[in-house]
């Protein structure tokens, strides 16, 4: 991940506005790779490569340019140019605090957008993924809850509590093999187990959402 | 190799106590060298299930303080030599264990007997938990009806993730014990039947000790019932319990009194 500065006019001012920041947060550009955006900068700005040359005396390390005018001269010192985009680099916001010299974080394994169980959910023991949809090789105890974001699989008996579309996704459902549930949940439209329809008790039954109503079928 | 066993439950009055004294005596009574250790701090119990209550000179709280060496505190059984009790302190409570005191005097039970015995609390609290974190196999107490069969629910949980074995990613041995079991009231449907609790728990199922006369008054005399009453049905059901802890492949069935005609014709007592 490479930093993106952007310089504005006037440049006193912007590197003024820096060497405060750089002042607040010493070691914030320590080894870290920056991409100037000179997209900014009209034609006619003086002196492009001197402006670069005072970053890299702030200890800045310049490993490309970005919307750099063809007619500035000795830009490509500072990295090939990198052709102008719609879309430069994100903003970002600088901490206003030094960071704290903590080692760079591992490498994260791409985040998995469900969560599979081999185990029996039991009572007492709560089960939250947020990202995605739960599955569950077992059963739910009474007692026991289990909350996803998304939809929620049991194969076993749901006997504690299901409560699915956490962060408000509607379409999210809930499905289990025998339904002896304490609590139903989707997108906060609940049931408890007084509610639910008596004959479904026991069976392979799945529930959604219509509007806001709970919907609750047999599957077999 | 030494196995460190819990007795736990979760809920109170389901028979840790009695258990923890029946399998240690049965397992004594096979061969093997045994050490039955009371962590009910503050409620101590199994000294008196085991008839040792007026031979308490130090406690298991003593041993964990270093105040006193293990050789002290250990009580021998008068009728079995092989087996032995560290009895709780009834004067202490719980937070007077510590965790290193408990991993040392555990460490220092391992090298002299076959089978550590803890008789863990009621309760999820730290006594329970100190009780559990150094056991290889859990032996799960519970009685045919839900309050008991949820609180062991919990209890398998916390064997799954509280204990040592569980950080080092290693599993605990689990095993269910059913107790107090009338057949024919679960027959009636007035109690959850053995196959409803094993639905629910989904452990394998180590013995099915009847609700009997002799586990009472074995407990009344000071005896483990597998001494007092060793061919009563209780007895032989943790016999077999025992023999199953040791590795052995028993059928499990479900203990019937032997009775007569007439007692099978007034067997439903009136409440």
């Amino acid at each position: 991940m490479a930093l993106v500065l952007a310089p504005e006019l006037p440049l006193p001012t912007w590197l003024a506005a820096l060497d405060a920041q750089i002042a607040r947060a010493p070691t914030f550009f320590d080894g870290r790779p920056v991409v100037t955006d000179l997209g900014a900068l009209p034609a006619g700005t003086p002196d492009v490569a001197g402006f670069l040359k005072s970053l890299e005396e702030r200890g800045i390390r310049i490993i490309g340019t970005e919307g750099a005018h063809p007619s500035w001269s000795g830009i490509e010192a500072w990295g090939r140019p990198f052709p102008a985009t719609n879309k430069p680099g994100r903003p970002m916001t600088i901490p206003d605090e030094a960071p704290k010299n903590t080692p760079a974080p591992a490498p994260v394994a791409a985040e998995a957008s469900s969560l599979v169980l081999d185990e029996p959910v039991r009572s007492g023991q709560s089960v939250v993924f947020e990202r995605g949809d739960v599955t569950i090789l077992g059963s739910v105890a009474s007692g026991a809850e289990v909350m996803a974001g998304g939809s929620i699989h049991i194969y076993g008996a749901l006997r504690g509590r299901a409560i699915a579309g956490l962060a408000g996704n509607s379409k999210a459902r809930i499905f289990c093999r025998k339904m002896q549930a304490e609590l139903l949940a989707i997108d906060g439209v609940y049931q408890t187990a007084d509610d639910m329809p008596a004959a479904l008790v026991g069976r392979a039954v799945q529930a959604w959402l219509e509007g806001e109503q709970m919907k609750m079928t047999a599957l077999d | 190799m030494a196995k460190v066993l819990v007795v736990t439950s979760g809920k109170g009055g389901v028979g840790k106590t009695t258990s923890t004294a029946a399998l240690g005596a049965a397992l004594a009574q096979n061969g093997a060298n045994v050490v039955v250790v009371d962590f009910d701090v503050g409620l101590r119990n199994l000294d008196l299930v085991m008839g040792a209550e007026r031979r308490v000179v130090y406690d298991l709280i003593n041993v964990v303080q270093g105040d006193a060496k293990l050789a002290q505190a250990l009580i021998r059984d008068k009728r079995i030599e092989n087996l032995s009790l560290l009895p709780a302190s009834q004067t202490r409570d719980k937070d007077a264990l510590t965790n290193e005191g408990v991993a040392r005097v555990i460490g220092e039970l391992r090298e002299k007997f076959d089978w550590v015995i803890c008789d863990s609390p009621a309760g999820i609290e730290k006594g329970a938990m100190l009780a559990m974190y150094h056991a290889d196999v859990a032996v799960v107490v519970t009685n045919p009806e839900v309050s008991s069969v949820r609180d062991s629910d919990r209890i398998i949980g916390m064997l799954d993730s509280k204990t040592a074995r569980a950080e080092k990613g290693e599993r605990v041995e689990k095993h269910l014990l059913l107790t107090r079991y009338d057949p024919g009231r679960a027959a009636r449907g007035e109690m959850l039947n053995v196959d409803d609790v094993l639905e629910i728990l989904s452990i394998p199922l180590l013995g099915i000790i009847p609700e009997s006369q002799e586990v009472l008054q074995a407990s009344n005399i000071g005896s483990p019932v597998t001494l007092a009453n060793p061919n009563g049905v209780a007895a032989r059901a943790y016999f077999e319990a025992a023999r199953r802890l040791g590795g052995e492949k028993i059928e499990v069935v479900v203990p019937m009194e032997r009775k007569g005609f007439i007692s099978r014709l007034f067997g439903r007592r009136v409440a």
